[in-house]
């Protein structure tokens, strides 16, 4: 239980900080892939809170799938967008930044305090699912359950969400085919 | 024993970092993560929450949705990332006055 702890505390240092970093980094590239270390991270913690099938779809789709997408239009935007973000005065704390942190950080309160007043771990429902076994614990096996309900109880917003992937994609390739020449 | 509020408060961390990348960067594809940071830390939320939740596993396939949905949203972005490029050769939001040239 206790080496659990500590891989909490390291798995959330470690996104929050290579987050950080996201956010402080002058360099979209060295950017890109902080975010894939805070993607790798975020997986670690849900491994940790019991969900091994949602760690590792979000592996496959956000770290195989989304990032690759931006590098792809990364290197595909050219090296004249580059040259103009050298140049700005890009650290984390600047005048025209002030605002924007000044936001993200009263925010950033307001939600902490939020969630230290609610007393979350006293909710009714979650008192309930404890007294009733509903928890699930380090022995179960949640991938069975999870298909037989994604085909039973959710099979409407997994027909939705299939439609809307594929209508996605298809614009997708529409958006991003060649234009002919414009008379 | 790792309580939610550990979990809220992480997610919290991520969802302000997501808005402070979205509102100072000056670069389309920066916005689109932070855009995907802010949707990890409510994914975060979800899965913490679906450990109390073992019959329906509501939190773990709401999560898979969400999941899948970014995935759908990002390839829609880039898309228009790489139109938005080509038209005005640039990827800088504060600089795209128009939408139709």
């Amino acid at each position: 239980m206790n080496l659990v702890i500590i891989m909490f505390y390291l798995m959330a240092t470690i996104a929050l900080g290579s987050a950080l970093y996201v956010a402080a980094s002058k360099n979209l590239v060295r950017s890109v892939f902080m975010f894939f270390i805070t993607l790798f991270a975020l997986a670690g913690l849900y491994v940790l809170s019991l969900a091994d099938f949602v760690a590792i779809t979000q592996v496959v789709v956000y770290v195989g799938g989304i990032l690759v997408l931006i590098l792809f239009a990364f290197m595909l935007s050219g090296r004249e967008s580059l040259a103009g973000l050298q140049q700005q005065p890009n650290r984390l704390i600047s005048i025209n930044k002030l605002p924007a942190l000044l936001l993200a950080g009263l925010f950033f309160i307001v939600l902490v305090n939020v969630f230290l007043k609610a007393n979350v771990d006293a909710l009714g429902w979650i008192q309930q699912a404890v007294v009733q076994h509903n928890v699930i614990t380090p022995t179960d096996v949640t991938i069975n359950n999870l298909g037989v309900n994604l085909m039973t109880n959710y099979l409407l917003p997994f027909e939705a969400v299939s439609i809307l992937l594929l209508m996605a994609l298809a614009g997708a390739a529409h958006l991003s085919r060649k234009e002919e020449a414009a008379p | 024993m790792i309580t939610l509020t550990h979990y809220l408060v992480v997610s919290a961390g991520l969802f302000c970092i997501g808005l402070y990348v979205i509102l100072s960067k000056q670069n389309a594809i920066q916005i689109l993560i932070g855009v995907e940071l802010m949707l990890n830390a409510a994914i975060l939320n979800l899965v913490a929450f679906g450990k109390y939740d073992k019959l329906n596993n509501a939190g773990q396939s709401f999560a898979l949705f969400a999941i899948v949905l970014a995935a759908a949203a990002t390839a829609v972005a880039l898309a228009i990332v790489l139109n938005v490029y080509r038209r005005y050769r640039t990827i800088d939001p504060g600089k795209i006055n128009q939408l139709k040239d």
